[in-house]
């Protein structure tokens, strides 16, 4: 056991995750906010909805930077912090998604009509096709890893396959729904990274200590899930 | 003459004050104002901390087991 004090085994950062999100939860739910039609307090759901992404993003760029690392040195290790780092953040996705169809349909509802009547508009949104879309090719990424019985062309396999699907989040969330007309915010330049005319000063405050906290919560889970596997494989060569 | 520069000057007096008036106009956007001020919010606050922090509880019992598992090997 040579990478025994790697920062898996660390509890600083966990720690601080912790933290991070007791403050997300506490000053993301009293300090003040913008006071903006349609939105109202529901402004607040950028210390949650927007970090799932932020999180999802973070953890899939782990994910293909691990697939990368397995297809130059063929460690199986690798491979594992591939597979667990994708599946948190599929997790994450899921999680974006859903709480961005709840927001949704709050906000964005035509309020004349009963919302029912608006769901075809809004299930019609090119950023939700878009999300869509980069889950479902990472779904396909686990269907593909579990169909494949060898371990070493499964690994290879599903590296390559990682790397086209990380390509793939790219027009599906981040370039098409820009040329498309969308109801979702933050289409001209860096959602909620400008400075100048995006959120306030005092949501930045909470917004950037959230996506920390978040992300490292999912790290937290993956390591658990990397280490579990890292287990099994050492009792299957034992 | 001084009647008309009279009449500009208090024709934009009355468009600041009518500015003025315009300004807390967002304060008319619904907000949960009275939760605030009668302090539920607090209440809002306990809740999803305690949820926050017994995942996070069950979570480091789950981080100990590994750990007990890894010793063990």
């Amino acid at each position: 056991m040579t990478d025994t004090k790697n920062y898996m085994y660390k509890s600083w950062w966990k720690i601080a995750s912790v933290a991070l999100l007791i403050y997300t939860f506490t000053a993301g739910l009293l300090l003040d906010v913008p006071r903006l039609p349609a939105l109202q307090e529901t402004i607040r759901n950028l210390y949650f909805h927007v970090c799932m992404w932020f999180a999802m993003m973070i953890l899939f760029t782990v994910s293909v930077v691990n697939a990368i690392r397995y297809l130059r040195t063929f460690n199986i290790k690798y491979d594992i912090y591939a597979r667990q780092f994708a599946v948190v953040a599929i997790v994450f996705g899921l999680l974006g998604y859903l709480t961005g169809a709840i927001w949704a349909s709050y906000t964005w509802a035509d309020p004349n009509k009963p919302a029912i009547n608006s769901f075809s508009t809004i299930a019609r949104d090119p950023k939700l096709i878009g999300a869509a879309i980069a889950l479902l090719v990472y779904f396909a990424y686990l269907i593909l890893r579990d169909s494949i019985q060898d371990m070493d062309k499964k690994a290879r396999i599903s590296a390559v396959y990682n790397i086209f699907a990380y390509a793939m989040l790219f027009p599906a969330i981040w370039i098409l729904p820009r040329i498309l007309p969308s109801l979702h915010p933050g289409n001209e330049g860096n959602p909620a990274l400008d400075v100048k005319n995006d959120i306030s000063g005092n949501m930045r405050m909470i917004f950037y200590p959230a996506v920390i906290g978040w992300t490292l919560l999912g790290v937290w889970i993956t390591t658990l899930k990397i280490r579990l596997s890292l287990l099994k494989e050492k009792g299957m060569l034992s | 003459m001084m009647k008309k520069i009279m009449l500009l000057f208090s024709l934009l007096i009355i468009s600041v004050v009518s500015f003025a008036q315009e300004k807390p106009d967002s304060y008319r956007v619904e907000m949960a104002d009275t939760m605030r001020s009668n302090g539920r919010i607090y209440v809002v606050v306990a809740v999803a901390l305690t949820i926050l922090i017994g995942l996070v509880l069950y979570v480091v019992r789950i981080d100990r087991k590994i750990s007990k598992l890894e010793r063990e090997k």
